[in-house]
Protein backbone atom coordinates (compact mmCIF):
# COMPACT_ATOMS: atom_id res chain seq x y z
CA UNK A 1 0.00 0.00 0.00
CA UNK A 2 3.06 2.17 0.92
CA UNK A 3 4.27 1.81 -2.58
CA UNK A 4 1.05 3.05 -4.19
CA UNK A 5 1.01 5.72 -2.10
CA UNK A 6 4.81 7.19 -2.53
CA UNK A 7 3.66 7.04 -6.72
CA UNK A 8 0.14 7.99 -6.49
CA UNK A 9 1.07 11.26 -8.62
CA UNK A 10 1.50 9.53 -11.23
CA UNK A 11 -1.64 7.96 -11.05
CA UNK A 12 -3.11 11.55 -10.20
CA UNK A 13 -1.50 12.57 -13.47
CA UNK A 14 -3.78 10.03 -15.52
CA UNK A 15 -6.86 11.31 -13.64
CA UNK A 16 -6.90 7.91 -11.79
CA UNK A 17 -8.43 7.56 -8.10
CA UNK A 18 -7.48 4.73 -5.78
CA UNK A 19 -9.56 2.80 -3.28
CA UNK A 20 -7.76 0.43 -1.06
CA UNK A 21 -10.19 -2.52 0.38
CA UNK A 22 -9.49 -5.08 3.57
CA UNK A 23 -11.18 -7.00 6.00
CA UNK A 24 -9.64 -4.55 8.89
CA UNK A 25 -12.00 -2.47 10.05
CA UNK A 26 -11.66 1.48 9.28
CA UNK A 27 -10.42 2.40 12.75
CA UNK A 28 -7.54 -0.65 11.90
CA UNK A 29 -6.79 1.77 9.10
CA UNK A 30 -6.77 4.95 10.70
CA UNK A 31 -4.21 3.26 13.65
CA UNK A 32 -2.08 1.65 10.39
CA UNK A 33 -1.78 5.23 8.86
CA UNK A 34 -0.96 6.93 11.63
CA UNK A 35 1.69 4.61 13.27
CA UNK A 36 3.35 2.81 10.23
CA UNK A 37 1.88 4.11 6.81
CA UNK A 38 2.48 7.88 7.70
CA UNK A 39 5.99 7.22 8.50
CA UNK A 40 6.81 5.30 5.53
CA UNK A 41 5.45 8.25 2.81
CA UNK A 42 5.32 11.52 3.97
CA UNK A 43 1.68 12.21 4.55
CA UNK A 44 0.77 8.74 4.73
CA UNK A 45 -1.85 7.13 1.97
CA UNK A 46 -3.63 9.94 0.37
CA UNK A 47 -6.52 7.85 -0.78
CA UNK A 48 -9.86 6.24 1.04
CA UNK A 49 -9.06 2.98 2.37
CA UNK A 50 -12.16 0.91 2.84
CA UNK A 51 -13.43 -2.23 4.98
CA UNK A 52 -14.45 -4.98 3.73
CA UNK A 53 -16.60 -6.56 6.39
CA UNK A 54 -16.90 -10.26 6.80
CA UNK A 55 -15.56 -10.25 2.50
CA UNK A 56 -18.69 -9.59 1.31
CA UNK A 57 -17.25 -7.51 -1.86
CA UNK A 58 -13.60 -9.44 -1.67
CA UNK A 59 -15.78 -12.61 -2.27
CA UNK A 60 -17.73 -10.86 -5.67
CA UNK A 61 -14.37 -9.91 -6.78
CA UNK A 62 -12.93 -13.67 -6.41
CA UNK A 63 -10.02 -12.05 -3.91
CA UNK A 64 -11.68 -13.83 -0.27
CA UNK A 65 -10.04 -16.29 1.18
CA UNK A 66 -12.28 -18.46 3.39
CA UNK A 67 -9.95 -20.24 4.89
CA UNK A 68 -7.78 -17.14 6.20
CA UNK A 69 -10.87 -14.73 6.43
CA UNK A 70 -8.79 -12.28 4.60
CA UNK A 71 -8.87 -10.62 1.10
CA UNK A 72 -5.59 -12.20 -0.76
CA UNK A 73 -3.73 -9.21 -3.28
CA UNK A 74 -6.45 -7.59 -6.21
CA UNK A 75 -6.04 -5.11 -8.15
CA UNK A 76 -9.30 -3.78 -10.45
CA UNK A 77 -8.76 -1.37 -13.41
CA UNK A 78 -12.25 0.37 -13.29
CA UNK A 79 -13.32 2.93 -16.48
CA UNK A 80 -15.42 6.05 -16.51
CA UNK A 81 -18.54 3.73 -17.32
CA UNK A 82 -17.54 1.60 -14.43
CA UNK A 83 -16.56 -1.35 -16.60
CA UNK A 84 -13.42 -3.76 -15.43
CA UNK A 85 -10.92 -3.27 -18.03
CA UNK A 86 -8.09 -5.41 -16.20
CA UNK A 87 -7.61 -7.64 -13.40
CA UNK A 88 -4.25 -8.67 -10.95
CA UNK A 89 -4.95 -11.36 -8.34
CA UNK A 90 -2.19 -13.00 -6.48
CA UNK A 91 -1.10 -14.57 -3.27
CA UNK A 92 -0.15 -12.83 -0.28
CA UNK A 93 3.76 -13.20 -0.40
CA UNK A 94 4.14 -11.25 -3.77
CA UNK A 95 3.77 -7.60 -4.28
CA UNK A 96 2.46 -5.63 -7.31
CA UNK A 97 4.58 -3.62 -10.05
CA UNK A 98 3.22 -0.15 -9.81
CA UNK A 99 4.86 0.20 -13.21
CA UNK A 100 2.84 -1.96 -14.61
CA UNK A 101 -0.41 -0.70 -13.74
CA UNK A 102 0.70 2.98 -14.77
CA UNK A 103 1.75 1.32 -17.94
CA UNK A 104 -2.11 -0.39 -18.14
CA UNK A 105 -3.96 2.52 -17.44
CA UNK A 106 -1.81 4.46 -20.51
CA UNK A 107 -2.37 1.69 -22.40
CA UNK A 108 -6.27 1.49 -22.24
CA UNK A 109 -6.94 5.41 -21.81
CA UNK A 110 -5.47 5.42 -25.39
CA UNK A 111 -7.42 2.57 -26.71
CA UNK A 112 -10.86 4.41 -25.13
CA UNK A 113 -9.37 7.54 -26.81
CA UNK A 114 -8.58 6.35 -30.47
CA UNK A 115 -9.76 3.25 -30.95
CA UNK A 116 -6.92 1.66 -31.35
CA UNK A 117 -5.17 -1.74 -30.04
CA UNK A 118 -1.92 -2.05 -28.32
CA UNK A 119 0.37 -4.29 -29.16
CA UNK A 120 2.12 -6.31 -26.25
CA UNK A 121 4.22 -4.32 -24.13
CA UNK A 122 2.83 -1.16 -25.67
CA UNK A 123 3.93 2.18 -23.97
CA UNK A 124 2.97 5.74 -24.93
CA UNK A 125 4.92 6.50 -28.45
CA UNK A 126 5.13 3.09 -29.62
CA UNK A 127 2.93 1.79 -32.71
CA UNK A 128 -0.32 1.21 -32.45
CA UNK A 129 -2.37 -1.40 -34.54
CA UNK A 130 -6.13 -0.41 -36.31
CA UNK A 131 -7.60 -3.87 -36.46
CA UNK A 132 -9.69 -4.05 -39.50
CA UNK A 133 -9.62 -6.78 -42.49
CA UNK A 134 -6.90 -5.49 -44.52
CA UNK A 135 -4.89 -6.27 -41.13
CA UNK A 136 -5.77 -10.09 -40.85
CA UNK A 137 -2.65 -12.02 -41.50
CA UNK A 138 -0.32 -8.90 -42.12
CA UNK A 139 0.20 -8.22 -38.31
CA UNK A 140 4.15 -9.39 -38.87
CA UNK A 141 4.79 -6.58 -41.66
CA UNK A 142 3.91 -3.89 -39.10
CA UNK A 143 5.02 -5.27 -35.64
CA UNK A 144 6.99 -8.08 -34.47
CA UNK A 145 8.33 -9.07 -30.50
CA UNK A 146 11.52 -7.71 -31.47
CA UNK A 147 10.25 -3.75 -31.07
CA UNK A 148 8.71 -4.83 -27.44
CA UNK A 149 12.91 -4.35 -26.28
CA UNK B 1 -20.32 20.05 7.27
CA UNK B 2 -21.40 19.06 11.26
CA UNK B 3 -19.13 16.02 12.49
CA UNK B 4 -21.08 13.42 12.14
CA UNK B 5 -21.34 10.95 15.58
CA UNK B 6 -19.04 8.31 15.80
CA UNK B 7 -20.00 5.10 16.83
CA UNK B 8 -18.85 1.26 17.20
CA UNK B 9 -20.11 -0.08 14.22
CA UNK B 10 -21.67 1.36 11.62
CA UNK B 11 -23.80 -0.34 8.64
CA UNK B 12 -22.58 -0.48 5.40
CA UNK B 13 -24.30 -2.02 2.23
CA UNK B 14 -21.48 -4.51 1.14
CA UNK B 15 -22.17 -5.48 -2.21
CA UNK B 16 -25.03 -3.61 -3.53
CA UNK B 17 -27.36 -6.35 -5.96
CA UNK B 18 -29.28 -4.32 -8.31
CA UNK B 19 -31.22 -7.14 -9.48
CA UNK B 20 -32.08 -10.22 -7.13
CA UNK B 21 -30.85 -13.06 -8.22
CA UNK B 22 -34.04 -15.28 -8.45
CA UNK B 23 -33.54 -19.02 -8.35
CA UNK B 24 -35.17 -21.15 -5.36
CA UNK B 25 -38.80 -20.67 -6.34
CA UNK B 26 -37.92 -20.90 -10.54
CA UNK B 27 -39.54 -23.33 -12.65
CA UNK B 28 -36.88 -22.44 -15.20
CA UNK B 29 -33.31 -24.54 -14.68
CA UNK B 30 -30.98 -21.39 -13.36
CA UNK B 31 -28.18 -22.32 -15.86
CA UNK B 32 -26.11 -20.15 -17.76
CA UNK B 33 -27.89 -17.12 -16.21
CA UNK B 34 -28.00 -15.05 -12.48
CA UNK B 35 -25.85 -17.15 -11.10
CA UNK B 36 -22.92 -15.44 -12.04
CA UNK B 37 -24.43 -12.07 -12.50
CA UNK B 38 -22.24 -10.46 -9.59
CA UNK B 39 -18.95 -11.48 -10.24
CA UNK B 40 -16.49 -9.38 -11.18
CA UNK B 41 -14.83 -10.07 -14.74
CA UNK B 42 -13.20 -8.08 -16.90
CA UNK B 43 -15.28 -6.35 -20.06
CA UNK B 44 -18.37 -6.12 -17.20
CA UNK B 45 -19.20 -3.86 -15.12
CA UNK B 46 -18.10 -3.55 -11.50
CA UNK B 47 -19.87 -4.99 -9.26
CA UNK B 48 -21.13 -2.03 -7.09
CA UNK B 49 -20.50 -2.15 -2.87
CA UNK B 50 -20.75 -0.09 -0.23
CA UNK B 51 -18.24 0.15 2.37
CA UNK B 52 -17.17 2.00 5.55
CA UNK B 53 -14.02 3.63 4.83
CA UNK B 54 -11.19 5.50 6.64
CA UNK B 55 -10.93 8.83 4.31
CA UNK B 56 -9.46 12.16 4.70
CA UNK B 57 -8.26 11.77 8.24
CA UNK B 58 -12.11 10.84 9.19
CA UNK B 59 -14.80 8.05 9.05
CA UNK B 60 -17.33 7.82 6.04
CA UNK B 61 -18.96 5.43 3.78
CA UNK B 62 -18.06 4.90 0.37
CA UNK B 63 -19.98 3.98 -2.82
CA UNK B 64 -18.13 2.39 -5.92
CA UNK B 65 -21.00 4.12 -7.84
CA UNK B 66 -19.82 7.40 -6.64
CA UNK B 67 -16.99 7.45 -8.90
CA UNK B 68 -18.43 6.54 -12.26
CA UNK B 69 -16.78 9.03 -14.93
CA UNK B 70 -13.54 8.64 -13.75
CA UNK B 71 -10.31 5.65 -13.69
CA UNK B 72 -10.59 3.92 -10.70
CA UNK B 73 -7.98 1.45 -9.21
CA UNK B 74 -9.33 -0.70 -7.02
CA UNK B 75 -6.94 -2.60 -4.35
CA UNK B 76 -7.58 -5.55 -2.41
CA UNK B 77 -4.93 -6.78 0.24
CA UNK B 78 -4.40 -8.54 2.74
CA UNK B 79 -4.56 -6.86 5.95
CA UNK B 80 -3.12 -3.82 7.96
CA UNK B 81 0.32 -4.26 9.50
CA UNK B 82 1.41 -6.96 7.19
CA UNK B 83 4.59 -6.75 5.35
CA UNK B 84 4.43 -6.16 1.39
Amino acid sequence: MAAVAARYPELQALGVQVLAMSCDSRFSHKIWQEEELSKMVPGGVPFAMLSDAGGRIGEIYGVYDEEAGVDIRGRFLIDPDGIIQAMEVMTPPVGRNFSELVRQVQAFQHVRATGEATPAGWTPGKLTLTPGPELVGKVWKVWNPEMDK
Amino acid sequence: MPEEKLSCVKPAKGPVVSTPVQAADSSEPNVGKGVNKLMAKVGKPAPDFEANAFVNGGFSNVKLSDYKGQWLVLCFYPGDFTFV
